[in-house]
């Protein structure tokens, strides 16, 4: 058992345990506090990897920018806790098994694969090749990515604006 | 060193609670936090897969991943402030307008 493994186990169960929070809760505002806690865990997990400059926009851009929209909203709505119908006991007794059954073959269909023995090397400082892969080969999406965002932000001006 | 088999399977069964969360929640925003937690895990495999091959592209991809979830977000949420403003509520069972 090293270290890493340690690492890697308390991060996944964070993570799952967060996920499972997400469904158990009633309250929106207690899944979003899961939701946190799983890209945190997330976070964890890229660190562990190497990939260190994903981890840091992760914490930033999900964790805090996403998380603090959806707080936000949820408290602007003042969203109270959601209630129980006959579809969502439907939901529940079909629900389950397929989603279990979906999750148990991607794992399995990932085991398979020759990829899932190799060992993730970690390389350390990669930041530097993710820049020089970002603005020379796909700079071009890059740039689109600006206009996509420019774009967004004036659907949601347009959207939440009051009618009159 | 931990297997890429670990970080494949976590990503997985991420995913599959993603989809569960996404068949059961009624709140419209709990379920728009499903498909967040659903790309949360499609970039962690990104990530697994850009280490075990050596290239960089998959974190590339990752970031525009992140790009593309923040202006979701953002659009989504105006839809939902849109739609509690006019429904007066949350729940997608009560959004039925398009059906007969």
């Amino acid at each position: 058992m090293t270290p890493q493994l340690i690492v890697f186990f308390v991060l996944a169960a964070l993570a799952v345990l967060g996920a499972v929070t997400l469904i158990a809760a009633r309250h929106p505002i207690h899944s979003a506090l899961a939701l946190i806690v799983v890209m945190v865990a997330l976070a964890g997990l890229y660190l562990l990897q190497g990939a260190e400059f994903v981890a840091a926009v992760q914490i930033i851009v999900y964790g805090g920018a996403i998380m603090v929209l959806f707080v936000f909203v949820i408290m602007l709505l003042n969203a109270g806790e959601e209630e129980r119908t006959s579809l969502s006991r439907i939901a529940r007794v079909a629900g389950i098994p397929l989603a279990l059954a979906l999750s148990g073959f991607l794992a399995a269909a990932v085991l398979r694969s020759s990829h899932a023995a190799a060992q993730a090397p970690v390389t350390a400082a990669s930041t530097r090749g993710l820049s020089m892969l970002l603005f020379r080969e796909f700079v071009f999406p890059f740039e689109l990515t600006s206009f996509l965002i420019l774009v967004a932000i004036l659907g949601a001006l347009v959207l939440a604006q009051r009618e009159n | 060193m931990v297997p890429a088999g670990y970080y494949l399977v976590l990503s997985a069964i991420l995913f599959g609670l993603g989809i569960v969360a996404f068949v059961f929640k009624r709140n419209i925003i709990t379920i728009f936090m499903s498909i967040e937690l659903m790309l949360n895990a499609v970039n962690l495999a990104f990530v697994t897969f850009s280490q075990v091959l050596g290239k960089l592209d998959g974190q590339v991809f990752v970031l525009f991943v992140i790009v593309v979830a923040a202006a979701e977000a953002a659009v989504g949420l105006g839809i939902i402030i849109l739609i509690a403003r006019h429904r007066q509520s949350l729940n997608v069972e009560r959004m039925d307008l398009m059906k007969f």
